[in-house]
């Protein structure tokens, strides 16, 4: 009988988490300490997103790209995503040391990054603004982006697996 | 303590920029060891073959969250600006809706979002260039309707 009660909970996380959920963790806490750090320092909450418009304003005449607020924000920004690009490239040189390149399509990450980049823009933010500070702020906007983008998103990458179109063919 | 800046909000000395980039190294480094740099395993998270992406998204916002809730409640500034601790809370509205959509298929079609994508380089993952070109150039044609839009529509909430 324990054998039958203890062998039913771990075929379901065995299912739902064929990766464990550890590296998932302790990444998360992670990324949610980067967020901290900066806040506590600076009062900035940072997004990733915002980075796409405030760099657009070093090359663009564009008045939306000139406002105030990103010109004054795009030098730190552009620190903020070396660190980012920086310190995963540290994580794999320490875990893997060699270069690791996806699968995924060159199209699709062409068109979805695309659609992703209008659509951080329209929606005031993405998946580390909404996802991770808006969220932790208890923010009811961002919950309901969140929920939008999730539930979207989920119903597109099913379609895409339905019409076969794998990760890989 | 109070290294306040006197000038010009975007002159805030090497400390300000180096705290940014430690900040964005842990962020970064966060997004490898949890493999959401990989669009793979995004993709494998919304086809429901793995779950463990809920605990990189709740994992962080449990510590921002935690963050945001004892610092709004002290009375101080930070120490590196001078700012007022504060939440992020955008007002809502359609646009909301529309670009959480937009994105939401975005994310399903390529498995990325922008951190990740930045991240991913990170790896050696040449490949996402092509991720990332196409959001700066999603970002700029969202910038120039928005500015067309502007001159006959009442002015929207600006993103950040």
């Amino acid at each position: 009988m324990q054998t039958v009660s203890s062998l039913i909970p771990s075929l379901a996380y065995a299912e739902l988490f064929p990766n464990g959920i550890d590296h998932y963790a302790i990444g998360g806490l992670l990324i949610g300490l980067g967020v901290a750090v900066i806040y506590l320092g600076t009062g900035i909450i940072a997004g990733a997103s915002t980075f796409l418009e405030t760099s657009l304003s070093y090359v663009s005449d564009v008045p939306r790209f000139q406002k105030g607020k990103y010109v004054a924000s795009r030098d730190w920004r552009v620190v903020f995503t070396v660190g980012m690009v920086g310190g995963a490239a540290i994580y794999q040189a320490i875990f893997h040391g060699e270069i690791w390149t996806t699968d995924v399509q060159w199209w699709r990450l062409l068109g979805g990054g695309l659609l992703v980049g209008i659509g951080t823009r329209i929606g005031k933010g993405c998946t580390s603004g909404h996802g991770v500070c808006g969220v932790g702020s208890a923010s009811f906007t961002s919950i309901v982006n969140v929920a939008t983008f999730m539930t979207i998103a989920i119903g597109t990458a099913q379609l895409m697996q339905a019409i076969g179109v794998g990760v890989s063919p | 303590m109070s290294e306040k800046s006197s000038g010009k909000s975007n002159e805030r000395g090497p400390l300000f920029m180096l705290l940014i980039l430690v900040g964005g190294l842990i962020f970064g480094f966060g997004l490898g060891f949890s493999q959401m740099a990989k669009p793979e395993v995004v993709l494998d998270f919304l086809q429901f073959e793995d779950f463990g992406l809920l605990f990189v998204m709740g994992g962080a916002a449990v510590v921002t969250g935690t963050t945001f809730a004892v610092a709004t409640r002290l009375s101080g500034r930070a120490p590196l600006t001078g700012n007022v601790y504060t939440r992020r809370l955008k007002s809502f509205d359609k646009n909301v809706l529309v670009g959480g959509g937009i994105f939401g298929v975005g994310w399903g079609v390529s498995g990325i979002c922008p951190g990740a994508a930045y991240a991913s380089l990170g790896l050696g993952n040449y490949l996402i260039l092509f991720g990332i070109s196409g959001m700066f150039v999603g970002a700029y044609l969202q910038g120039l309707w928005r500015k067309r839009g502007a001159d006959t529509t009442n002015p929207t909430t600006s993103a950040d």
